[in-house]
């Protein structure tokens, strides 16, 4: 039983916080907190580029693709480090849902196409699973494909698509067949936005933003040479995607930061001559929160040591998703608790001297849009279920 | 016992809800909301004409003499509409501090306008350094030949954008967190001094800041008795408490019949998502904590009409379980709702918002607990 670090791997931390320290400054950082989503697009886009001269851009793709090749360990002293100096993550379609999958699963020409513009964060992706009527149930699907020589016809509509209207390439699950089980007749295609038939139309999130999108295709021609893998195993190919997010999908690293920083604003806050963390009800609230993360920081490394020894990360990753996503979710209430009337605040022209607080309106933003993470990505209900049945045998 | 209604009381909740139900769809209020008053003046002179402004006032300036129970039906109703007319503000607020403190002439002057739907009002509390607590103000009245010179700043002021007077507590003398020493002062919105900044919030309202440069009012401006503020202010807040979490249970009520209904008609693995069990059970608890939020409004209610019982601590209470109640009852809407519960255009998240700003209006669930706390256990 041992969680220290060895010389080496302290070393590796102490570098990754130097290179942060260095090349994620404040003019950077401001940048990156902009709501013009012009600006923020660039600085996202610069910042990956910066990442990419380092090295650092693929942190779980192997060395030959052009990817870090570190193993568990150093991928969570990586991400430690990160959420500590509060830098943000690399937008994950690309880099952390499309690429290895292509890398995995796709031709050698495939690799070549696409591989380096997603290192070069050159080409952007978002991810075309959703569709009106098959969430939770992903695999009813509908959007069809129709072979046409050589060519894929797709028609149908995806939603819920992040970034789709920044997007130059979508990968997306699609119908080729509805004979048998409904998993069996589903193909995993690369589709470029620019395609005549395609049409995205906004959808505004309950923060206020623009970042999801109904995306509808309408007789929209796909190369055949676009598939990934064979005809109809789209479904099989999605699912090692999955289980490939396993590092990080807790969020420790990032709620500890946020606990932190929520801390510091209770310190700050004063009810009748008090300060709220000197507040034993808030005392008590904090530290609720703050043990349930101590503990799921060791499950998470629990979970890591037995991948290291050979296990395969299965429904450990959902109880990870379920007690990470809670913790995010209680962190983000309690800091608009902190907030008190300011937590209504929208974005406006005020200057923080003027309104006498500076940051109920991001505390807003991030609590309504945090409000998503236990719905995305497979729903805390839903992996509850996976749980039910591949834990505990129900 | 009886926890019925009175035919009156029957008859203008009905007439509440035929209102919200004609005027107030969603979209309505939407636009309503992007407007630059972020009110209707049409709606308000509604109210007006219908009676609802002068519910709680006295007969002789024209009055209804309504109790707890009406203010109660009525703001239940406003609630499901999410609707944004300031009836708290001014008729609660600021119409219940004249009411119960102002003098003669404030009251015969000032009533009938609220009445007649020609005068707003807001009642600006909050300080910047003050967060919940009514007592910590550093705004200043001091003395002068005219009468007082206030100076300071009041933040976040409930309708303080549309309001054409404010009342305004400021400190005439003691220490700034003493509960002695507060006076509340009646002052127009365009008195030479006051800077008024306008902002939204995320559940509709245009708020505002107010900055008072040396604000010059006579002395026939004090509301109630000089340096006694704090308990006027505590007495009408209480009153205030009770009639926000009556709107408050107006939207769980919303939520909760919207998400049910949703959860019948959203089918994925072939059948209703509401019949999986584990949403069942969620919404059983949805529906009973909503149920134990309106039993204590009642109970506040009783303890408000009935003198023999400790409204405060009804009230604290109340609060209380509301803060907890309604973040579980718009949480499991937003979640039970998918991806749906996400966006703006759907009513929910709104409704949600509104429940999340009326839990820190007069203090969130922690400041009522530890009021609780020191009133029961010391
Ligand atoms: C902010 C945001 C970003 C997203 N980004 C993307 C994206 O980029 N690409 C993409 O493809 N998708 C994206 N999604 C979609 C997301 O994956 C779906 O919202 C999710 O799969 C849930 O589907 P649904 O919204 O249709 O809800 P539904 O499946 O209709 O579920 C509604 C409710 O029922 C519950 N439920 C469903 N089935 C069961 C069951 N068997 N037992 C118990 N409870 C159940 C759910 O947990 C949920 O609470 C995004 C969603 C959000 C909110």
């Amino acid at each position: 039983m041992d969680t220290s670090f060895t010389a080496e791997e302290n070393a590796f931390a102490e570098e990754v916080r130097a290179f942060f320290a260095q090349a994620y400054d404040d003019d950077l950082r401001a940048r990156l907190e902009s709501s013009n989503p012009t600006i923020f697009r660039a600085a996202v886009i610069e910042w990956q580029k910066r990442l990419h001269a380092q090295g650092w851009i693929a942190t779980g793709w192997p060395k030959e693709y052009g990817g870090t090749g570190w193993n568990d360990t150093q991928s969570f002293i990586y991400e430690t480090e990160r959420a500590a100096a509060g830098v943000r993550d690399v937008i994950p379609f690309g880099l952390k849902m499309v690429g290895p999958v292509i890398y995995a699963f796709g031709t050698d020409e495939q690799k070549e196409r696409f591989l380096p513009k997603i290192l070069e964060s050159d080409e952007w992706w978002c991810q075309g699973y959703s569709e009106p009527g098959s969430g939770s149930d992903l695999a009813s699907l509908k959007t069809r494909a129709d072979i046409d020589g050589d060519d894929y016809i797709i028609n149908g509509a995806k939603i819920w698509t992040s970034y789709a209207q920044h997007a130059d390439w979508i990968f997306c699950l699609v119908r080729t067949n509805s004979d048998g089980k409904k998993q069996q007749g589903i193909t995993f295609l690369l589709i470029d936005m620019a395609s005549p038939g395609i049409k995205v139309n906004p959808i505004v999130s309950i923060d206020g933003h623009h970042s999801l999108n109904e995306v509808e295709f309408n007789n929209v021609r796909v190369p055949m040479a676009n598939r990934i893998g064979e005809q109809d195993k789209g479904w099989t190919y999605a699912k090692a995607l999955l289980a490939h997010e396993r590092t990080g999908i807790a969020g420790v690293a990032d709620s500890k930061r946020g606990l932190t920083q929520l801390r510091e604003l209770a310190a700050n806050e004063v009810n009748a001559g008090r300060t709220l963390l000197s507040d034993p009800l808030f005392q008590k609230r904090l530290s609720d929160i703050e043990i349930e993360l101590m503990a799921l920081e060791f499950t998470e490394l629990r979970v890591l040591a037995s991948v290291a020894v050979g296990g395969a990360p299965g429904a450990e990753s959902s109880m990870l998703k379920i007690k990470g996503t809670e913790i995010q979710q209680a962190i983000q209430q309690l800091t608009m608790d902190v907030a008190g009337y300011y937590q209504g605040m929208l974005p406006n022209d005020m200057s923080a001297e003027q309104l006498g607080h500076d940051f109920g309106s991001q505390a807003r933003q991030a609590f309504m849009y945090g409000r998503a993470a236990t719905v995305y990505g497979g729903s805390n209900e839903i992996q509850k279920n996976i749980m039910a049945k591949a834990v505990l045998g129900l | 016992m009886n926890f019925d209604f009175t035919e009156e009381q029957n008859m203008l909740r009905d007439s509440v809800a035929r209102f919200v139900q004609d005027n107030y769809t969603f979209d309505t209020r939407q636009q309503i909301a992007a407007s630059d008053t972020a009110m209707s003046e049409q709606n308000w002179q509604t109210f007006a004409e219908l009676g609802w402004l002068s519910i709680p006032f006295a007969e002789e300036h024209g009055g209804f003499d309504g109790d707890a129970v009406d203010i109660v039906l009525m703001m239940e109703q406003l609630g499901k509409g999410l609707v944004l007319e300031p009836y708290l503000a001014t008729v609660v607020l600021f119409g219940g501090l004249l009411s119960q403190g102002g003098n003669a002439q404030q009251q015969s002057t000032i009533i009938p306008t609220i009445i007649d739907g020609s005068c707003q009002g807001a009642f600006a509390y909050a300080e910047r350094q003050s967060r919940f607590e009514l007592a910590d103000v550093k705004t200043l009245a001091k003395p002068s030949p005219e009468g007082f010179v206030l100076t300071g700043e009041k933040v976040v002021v409930i309708n303080g954008a549309n309001a054409a007077q404010f009342i305004v507590s400021a400190r005439s003398s003691g220490d700034q967190a003493d509960e002695t020493g507060i006076s509340l002062f009646l002052l127009p919105a365009d008195a030479k001094g006051l800077m008024i900044t306008r902002y939204r919030m995320m559940d509709g309202q245009l708020v505002a800041n107010l900055v008072l440069q040396d604000v010059t009012v006579s002395g026939s401006a004090l509301v109630g008795e000089l340096d006694a503020g704090y308990a006027l202010m505590e007495s009408v807040i209480l009153q205030a408490n009770v009639a926000l979490a009556a709107e408050a249970v107006g939207i769980m009520q919303e939520l909760n019949t919207k998400t049910l209904e949703y959860s019948k008609t959203r089918e994925q693995f072939g059948v209703a998502i509401g019949s999986f069990q584990a949403l069942q059970h969620r919404m059983v608890d949805t529906f009973m904590a909503y149920e134990q939020v309106k039993s204590l409004l009642y109970r506040a209610v009783c303890a408000m009409t009935d003198e023999t019982r400790d409204a405060a601590i009804a009230v604290h209470a109340l609060k209380v379980l509301l803060d907890k109640n309604s973040k579980l009852v718009f949480g499991e809407a937003i979640q039970i709702h998918g991806g749906m519960g996400l966006t703006d255009e759907l009513d929910i998240g709104h409704f949600a918002k509104r429940l999340m700003m009326i839990n820190t209006t007069f203090g969130d669930g922690d400041f009522h607990q530890s009021r609780f706390n020191a009133l029961r256990y010391s």
